[in-house]
Formats: structure tokens, sequence, C-alpha cells
């Protein structure tokens, strides 16, 4: 049977899943080995340098940068606190000298005497970092940070907005193919994450905002929505720091489209149980896509071994996959053919195809380049 | 990296080449054939930099391993090394590399003054083929702790600094580097990594600035000023330190590039370094002044070289893919839309571009998609030129004899050296160029985007070849030139354009080839027109201009010279320059159907397509 490699999302009734819980610099490791850890314990901390405030305290006090180390009234590796004197200027006749006060609490690191510059380093910056997704510490790395490993269902959307939360799984919708507005979304929601079916409007995220929901997740987002709420035409794909509030996940892409009938049973399956989501997204080598993850109750391994899968990468005949450009943009459907020779697009250009039969029963040809996986 | 010196170049009769890309590495074969060089085989394999394989040679062996497999030459031995050197039946004479593989060679600049040396210190390291991640300057409008903070955030392979002229003033400078090493910029290659710092500034700072990075965590390394007095920029220095240093350092802890530069016959460069320096010999060889562009998914760049200085600039987030959105956003929908002749619905664009950019790899299935496709990237090409056009100016700062007739032209230098007019050799390289389904297409792309005028030759990189062939000239630049003459580059044709504006229907130039015993006639302001003039044909033109428009000789001047044909043939451009479209839709659609039909587009296809 022919056979081609073609990326997809992943989305997993049971999978085992490891989280690498990293710091930016070395620090303190706090979990052990062996640990079973919640979505907020603090695994790993550390401190970064304090912001730096430069200052030319020479010009400030009309002296020579050569004598600055004398005329400063602290001295290097000294404390300061914001407003006190830090250098004095001799004066005329021990008169009219000028003061010079810090602009900032800290130590002070470094007096210039090329320049007339010195460097205050402010409080250094606590960074913690939180375990995300509950469960076992597996690895430890010494002055780095931990793996946890846990059983979870697990879905990647295709882009998202926001960062890391987590909270229980509601259901918004009624089905795959029903919109999210903001009459769906209701006051008992705060603190959840939001499950919707088709395009989730803005006026939805606008009220999902104001109840204090943790994140929206549904099959798509109009980009004049996204606009408006993110208040900038985002240009590229790499997100995850935006303050908005909270997190939002598209599951298939832009535009009025729905969600995929087994990502939405799958959720539907678990409402109730806590998920980690996360909607940082980096499309650029390295690839990052938003993820929704589910610890798994130890009870739910016989639901998944009804669950079939397919080889990893791997295009075949019977294969589930989405097509990902118009003209069938969002189609859903199953390869029902894999021609060897390529063939002439209507743009013009010559390609290898497949032959998708859709959910509708239409069979239509597309380019392997338009498709992905489904993977289970 | 095997010793240079001992090459000899006349014995070579093989050699392989790699470009380590962020996704591919491509090789390619160039054999003597009948005493010349020619490209005869080529292959592909995925970059494997990162996991699972983490080691860049494993990509390197198996594209080497592709043309084993179709040349039938053995090149690889059993033990996985590279058979030297070449006999008849099997291996290559010498082994040569460029990489952008990992994100490529990212710098922060930094210098005193933003339009002086600052801005030549980011010359010096887009010259040597970085990606500039920031550019830090005393009067950059951002406050000190704004700049300590960017300087934190970024992470770098390496800075430059400099700042001041010889003997002048050192504060400064120093000033510049006592806030980049409290700062501490954290370098992507992790806790271990010392990060460099090149100073190529004032000659009288060193010791202050040997002082400032006397703390750890830094390497600093020191070399000519780059701009020894206000009148003068000297690159070179600087640039073959970046190069030095990205060997030593950051290739060096890249997965597999020390076994990688271990078997190269010369120093690995940076891709884009490597693509400047062919098209620099390229212009000295041809004495001509030449362009070159290459449109990726995130990024263009583009290399200039105009009486003999060379200029290159990156164009960060203007691209066909991963930043596709990014370009609709800069250049706007509508400005977009003029290009497109059919009925398109821009609220459902938007939504379509932004599903590109999340699934960067999808290809236009449609007509109407790949006519939309081509109407961005004639965007995102004219900002990138744009851009160029801003960066590459003669010298800021420069004082300037001055007579009674300059007093109402006064100019401080930094006026672009970018001149349409005089431009000689266009070249498109990149996907959306490379790849379009037809060549008149990537010739209306160049010249919709760049406004060639006067008369330009368009020529397209065949197989993204100018890599490797730059790295190629640094060993045998006699093979290099021959490669590229007669195996990179596909010639488009040659379009002529007159530079001046008119009424749409009058007289805008006449021309006629070889004494018009080949063709004549004229052209009307607004028309385009196509003549026949094959790949290895040439003619003589005599191009006469109507009054007020210019096509190098000055207004209304005959300009009569020898051009190439090519895949497309001699376009005749009558749009005048500046080109200028209807704002009215109606109408400019109308010019824009006018233009794709004479020039035969997007012909309609056959049944057969899908």
């Amino acid at each position: 049977m022919a056979k081609a490699y073609t990326p997809g999302l992943k989305v997993s009734s049971r999978t085992t899943h490891l989280a690498h819980r990293i710091l930016p610099i070395a620090g303190e490791v706090k979990a052990s080995l062996g640990d079973v850890v919640d979505a907020e314990t603090v695994v790993a901390e550390t401190f970064m340098d304090g912001d730096i405030t430069p200052l030319n305290v020479a010009n400030l006090i009309a002296a020579q940068p050569g004598y600055l180390p004398e005329l400063m009234l602290k001295k290097e590796g000294e404390r300061v606190e914001k407003d006190e004197p830090i250098a004095r200027s001799k004066g005329m006749f021990g008169m009219f000298k000028t003061e010079c006060k810090a602009p900032a609490s800290g130590v002070l690191e470094a007096i210039s005497k090329a320049t007339g510059q010195i460097m205050i380093r402010g409080e250094s910056i606590p960074v913690q970092v939180k375990a995300y997704l509950p469960g076992r510490v597996v690895e430890v790395l010494p002055d780095e940070g931990v793996v946890i490993e846990n059983e979870v269902a697990l879905i990647q959307g295709i882009f998202g907005v926001g960062g890391e939360t987590s909270g229980p799984l509601v259901m918004a919708c009624t089905s795959h193919d029903q919109g999210l507005d903001a009459d769906a979304i209701t006051d008992s929601m705060a603190g959840q994450i939001v499950v919707g079916g088709a395009r989730m409007t803005a006026a939805a995220i606008r009220k999902a905002q104001k109840v204090g929901v943790a994140a929206i997740v549904s099959g798509g987002i109009d980009d004049s929505d996204l606009k408006a709420i993110l208040g900038y035409d985002l240009g590229v794909a790499i997100t995850g720091s935006e303050k908005i509030g909270l997190t939002l996940i598209v599951t298939e892409g832009f535009g009025e489209i729905s969600m995929a009938r087994r990502t939405y049973e799958l959720l539907t399956s678990n409402a109730g149980r806590t998920a980690s989501v996360n909607g940082a997204t980096q499309i650029r080598a390295g690839v990052m896509r938003p993820e929704i993850l589910i610890p798994l109750a130890s009870d739910a391994r016989d639901v998944d071994s009804a669950q079939s899968s397919t080889d990893s990468g791997v295009l075949a005949i019977g294969t589930p996959i989405r097509v990902i450009r118009d003209p069938y943009f969002g189609a859903i459907g199953t390869v029902s053919a894999l021609p060897e020779a390529p063939q002439v697009l209507g743009s013009g250009s010559k390609s290898r195809v497949l032959d998708v039969s859709l959910e509708s029963g239409e069979v239509v040809t597309v380019p392997r380049a338009n498709v992905e996986l489904i993977e289970a | 990296m095997n010793d240079t010196q001992k090459i000899d170049t006349d014995a070579i009769n093989v050699i392989l080449a790699t470009d380590c890309g962020s996704t591919t590495t491509k090789a390619i074969m160039i054999e003597k054939v009948d005493g010349v060089y020619r490209q005869t085989w080529r292959g592909e394999a995925p970059t494997t930099v990162e996991e699972p394989f983490a080691n860049v040679t494993v990509g390197v062996l198996n594209a080497l391993t592709e043309i084993q497999e179709v040349s039938g030459r053995r090149l690889i031995d059993d033990a996985g090394e590279i058979i030297r050197p070449a006999t008849e039946t099997e291996g290559c004479d010498i082994y040569i590399s460029t990489s952008s593989a990992g994100g490529g060679l990212q710098m922060m600049v930094a210098g005193v003054v933003r339009e002086m040396t600052a801005a030549s210190a980011k010359r010096a390291a887009l010259g040597a083929g970085a990606i500039v991640m920031d550019t830090i300057a005393a009067n950059d409008k951002r406050r000190p702790h704004e700049q300590i903070q960017r300087i934190r955030e970024l992470r770098p392979d390496m800075v430059l600094i400099s700042g001041g002229t010889d003997g002048g003033d050192t504060k400064k400078v120093t000033e510049i580097s006592e806030m980049i090493a409290p700062a501490k910029p954290r370098p992507r290659f992790g806790k271990s990594y010392e990060l460099p710092i090149i100073f190529a500034g004032n000659d009288k700072a060193r010791p202050e600035i040997e002082r400032v990075f006397s703390d750890g965590g830094f390497d600093l390394k020191i070399t000519d000023n780059l701009r020894p007095s206000l009148e003068q920029e000297n690159l070179g220095p600087a640039r073959d330190m970046i190069h030095d240093v990205f060997l030593e350092h950051v290739m060096a802890h890249a997965p597999g590039y020390d076994t990688l530069m271990s078997i190269t016959d010369a120093p690995i460069m940076p891709t884009p370094g490597a693509v400047g320096d062919i098209l620099q010999t390229i212009a000295k060889g041809r004495g001509i002044n030449a362009v070159g562009v290459d449109i990726g998914g995130a990024t263009t760049d583009v290399f200039s070289v105009f009486d003999g200085t060379f200029n290159r600039t990156v164009s960060a987030n203007l691209g066909m893919s991963y930043s596709i959105s990014n370009v609709c956003a800069e250049a706007t929908m509508p400005t977009i839309l003029r290009w497109v002749h059919l009925d398109m619905d821009e609220h459902e664009l938007r939504n379509r571009v932004k599903n590109k950019m999340i699934r960067p790899t999808t290809i236009p299935q449609s007509m109407e998609a790949l006519v939309f496709e081509q109407a961005v990237a004639r965007e995102a090409l004219r900002l990138a030129y744009i851009q160029h056009k801003a960066f590459a100016t003669t010298l800021k700062g420069v004082q300037q004899q001055r007579t009674v007739g300059d007093t109402f032209t006064q100019q401080s230098g930094g006026e672009t050296i970018v001149n349409n007019m005089k431009l000689d050799l266009l070249v498109a390289s990149g996907g959306v160029l490379s790849h379009a389904p037809r060549m008149h297409q990537t010739a209306m792309l160049m010249i919709d985007a760049f406004e060639p005028e006067g008369i330009t030759e368009l020529a397209k990189d065949s197989i993204f070849m100018m890599p490797h062939l730059g790295v190629l000239a640094s060993v045998h630049p006699k093979a290099a030139m021959e490669v590229f003459e007669r195996d990179c580059l596909v010639y488009l044709g040659t379009c002529v354009a007159a530079k001046g504006t008119g009424k749409e229907g009058k007289n805008c130039f006449s021309w006629s080839l070889d004494g018009g015993s080949r063709g004549s006639g004229d052209i009307a302001f607004g028309q385009i027109e196509m003549v026949e003039l094959g790949p290895d044909e040439t003619a003589e033109i005599e191009v006469r201009p109507a009054r007020g428009f210019d096509v190098g000789a000055g207004p209304g001047k005959p300009v009569t010279k020898t051009i190439r044909g090519g895949t497309v043939g001699l376009i005749l451009d009558g749009r005048g320059r500046a080109l200028a479209l209807p704002e009215e839709r109606a109408e400019c659609r109308e010019a824009v159907t006018r233009t794709i039909d004479a020039v035969g587009l997007y012909p309609d296809l056959e049944g057969s397509a899908v």
C-alpha cells in the first residue's frame, strides 16, 4: 500500500505524557524523584539578576569622571535606597556643593572612572516554575528542573494565545458544529475551561473575560475577532505571553469552522475533569502547538483499549485526515487513493496529490501538502 | 577543516557542496566536463540538527548518498566518510558547505550614533550573513534602562560593538559597553557558552573596553575600527572576525558541526554570506550592477552591488508563510488586492492568510489562491526593497565640499546608492519565485515589486545554488563563475521600462531589434508587450523614448544595447516609473487584467487540472 509522511496534530484519548519543567537559568529544584505534584506545586525556583539602572553621576555633579570614586558617598558593593544621596561634588570653597540621589534602590555595582557612569543593580527577580501537569516526578535535572509523567488525554490545538492555566472542563455547546456565542458563557464558568463547538465569537470571549473563565477551547476563531481581542493584528504565530485574562485555543483554524467530531467527543467524555492547557504557539523551527492535557483517573485505561491508532506520520488508505487549505479547508475525511504520479493543479503547479473521501461522501483530490493527519 | 592552501585548483575535477538549511540540506555535485565546470547532480535530505539525530552530518551524508544513488558515483565509503580524492568512478576532490541551520547566525550590534557607527556595524553584521536582532545606539531614542532591558531579553550568538573614530573620544563607546556588560545577554547555547564580544571601534578605547568585559562570561575579540574616520568605512576586518567567531563558537556549539568542520575543505560560511559573496564575484567579473533577492517563509533577504559596493538587508517578518500575516498587516489588504484581477472576499482572505500562517507548508491548489499568493509576494518584495534602499546609502556624517550650485540641494550623506536605472541584473530566488508554475509569473513578480528602469536582465536561481557557489568562490572562483553562468541562473529575459509618466495611450517609447530586422514597434503609456527572444539568443535593441521618458541616457534620448533573451523573452513595459496603478478599484482591475492578458500570466488550464 502506498504510504507517505505528513505531519498532524495529536488527539489521543490516553497517552503517557512527559512534561519538562525547566528553569530559564540554573537554580534550585524543589521537588524530588517520585514526588506526586499538582498543577500549582512549585517544582523549581531561581533568582535572576535584578534590573540595572545606569546613571552618569559625573555629568550630574559636573565632575571629571576620573575623580568620581572619591566623590561617591557609597562604595561599590554597598546598598543604596531610592532618593538617597550617593555622590556630592566638592563645590567651591566648600560651598555650592551638588548632590546626586539614587534613581533606584539596589546594590551599587560599578563606578566607572572612564565615563563617570554608575550602575545600580535592583532586587533579584524570583522565577518559579510550577508543575503545570499533575503527576509524578520521574526525573530530576539537577539545578534545572524536573520531568513529570502522567497518563493523559491529549489534544493539540492548531493555534492559541495566552499561557498555561488549569481548571475543570465544561461544555458550553451541544454539538461540534455549534458556534460559541456570548449567551453560552455563564457566571458559573469562572475558573473553568470552556469548550465550544465551532467558531468562538469576540462577544463570547469578552463575556468570558468578564466572568473570569480560565480558557476557551473551540473549533475556530475569526481573524477580525482575534484582532479585536488582542488589540493588534497578529503578524507571526509566536504566542503565549499575551495578557488578555484567559487562554484561547482553536483546534482547527481561522474562520467559520467546526471542531473535528472526534476531538469534540473526547472533550465531552472528559467534561468535569481538571485539565491543564497552554495556548503558547510557535510556528518556526522547533514548532510548538497549544495543548490540552487531561490527567486521567486509573479507571480510564479500559476506555482507551477500544481506540484505534495509526502509524505516526504515515499516510495510507483509510487514514483519517483534515484538509488544511482552500477550496476544501476544514473538510475531514479518509484517504481513498494515493496516486504516485504528480498531477497538475488548478493553479498550474505540478504536485503529488491524494484522494479524500469526505464525511459528506464526496471524493475530492487535493495536494498532499494540503492535508494533515488526525493522529491518535 | 583541511588546509585550503594545499588545494591545486587545476587538479580539481569533482566538487561536492552542501547547504545545511533550517529544514533541508541541499547537496550538489560539480564536475569538469569537456574542460568546463558544470553542476551535474543534486540531492537533498532533511536537516538533522534537531532531535532525534542532533547531528548535522547525518543530513549531509544522506543528501550526498542521494547524489551517489542518482549519479552512480560512489561518494561515501564503508566507514561513512567522503571519499577523496576523486578517481574515474568514485569520490570527490573537495567538499565545501554553508549553513543556516538552527536559525542561522544571530547577532546584536551596538554603536554610538545610530546613523553612523551603529549603521556601519549593522552593515558589517548583515554582510557577514547574520540576522541582526537589534541595534543599540546612544541616540536610538530609548532610555538607558529600556536599552538594558532589551539587551537582557535577546539571546544573541555574538555582539559587535563599534563607536568612535580612531583616536577620537572614548567616553561614549565605553558607556555603551558599560551597559552591555552588566546586562549579561544570555547566549542561545546555554550557560557554559562564553558570549563573544567583537569590538571594532575607536582604537584608543581598547584598554577601557578590555576592563569593562574582564569580569568573566565574555570572550572579547578586538579588531580594526570599522569606521576609522567619518569618511571611511572599513568593514572587512569586522566581517572576517564575525566569520572566525561563527566557526569557533557558534558552529562549534551546534550539534555535529565539529565533525562537519573537520571534513570541509574550506571554512563553513553562513548561507546568506555565501550568497552575497557570489553576487559580488559576478558583479565584479562582469562589471555590472546587480540585485538579488531570496524570499523565504519567514524573511526576505535583498543583496545589491552598485558600483562595487555591496549591501545586504534581511527583512525579518516579510515572508510567504510564517510571516504572511505580517506582510498583509504591513502592506494592508487593499494594497495587496490592487494586483488581483478576480473577485475576492476580503474578509475570507484574511482568514485564509491566518490559516497559511499557522499551516505554513500548504500550497495553492486553485488559480485564485495562486493569484492572491503572488499578489502578497509582490508586496513582500516591494516592502523588502524599500527597506533595502533605505539601508544601502552613502556614509552619513561625511563632510562634503559644496559649490554655490549645491546650495539648494543640500544633502548630508545618507542617500541611497540603489539606482534602478543603473541596475543591469535582477536575480530571483526563494519558493514563491522559483516554484511559480510559469516563468512569466516570476518575471512579472520581480518587475512589479522592484520596478527596474531602463534595460535590465532578469534571471532566477534554478535550484538555489548560489550559497554553494559563494563558498566555492572562496576556493575556486573560476569553477564558481562557470557554474553560475551555465547552470545556476535561468535567464528569464530582459525588461525594458521607461522612467516617467504620461497619458494613457500616448506614446511611451519606440523600439527595434537588430535594426528592425527582428521586429520593431511603439509602446503606448500603460501598455506592456512581450517579444519572443529565446534563452540562447542575443539581439541589439534600440529604444527611443518619447519626450519626458528616460531609458537610461536621459529624457527623450535613445539607447542602444545588446540584450539577452530567456525563457520569457523581451518584456516591453510602458506602464511608467514609478509604477502607479489606478486608485479606483474597477479601473485598477481593468489595468491589471490588461497586463495579465498581454503577458499571458494565468492562461486557462486544460481540463485535467485538479
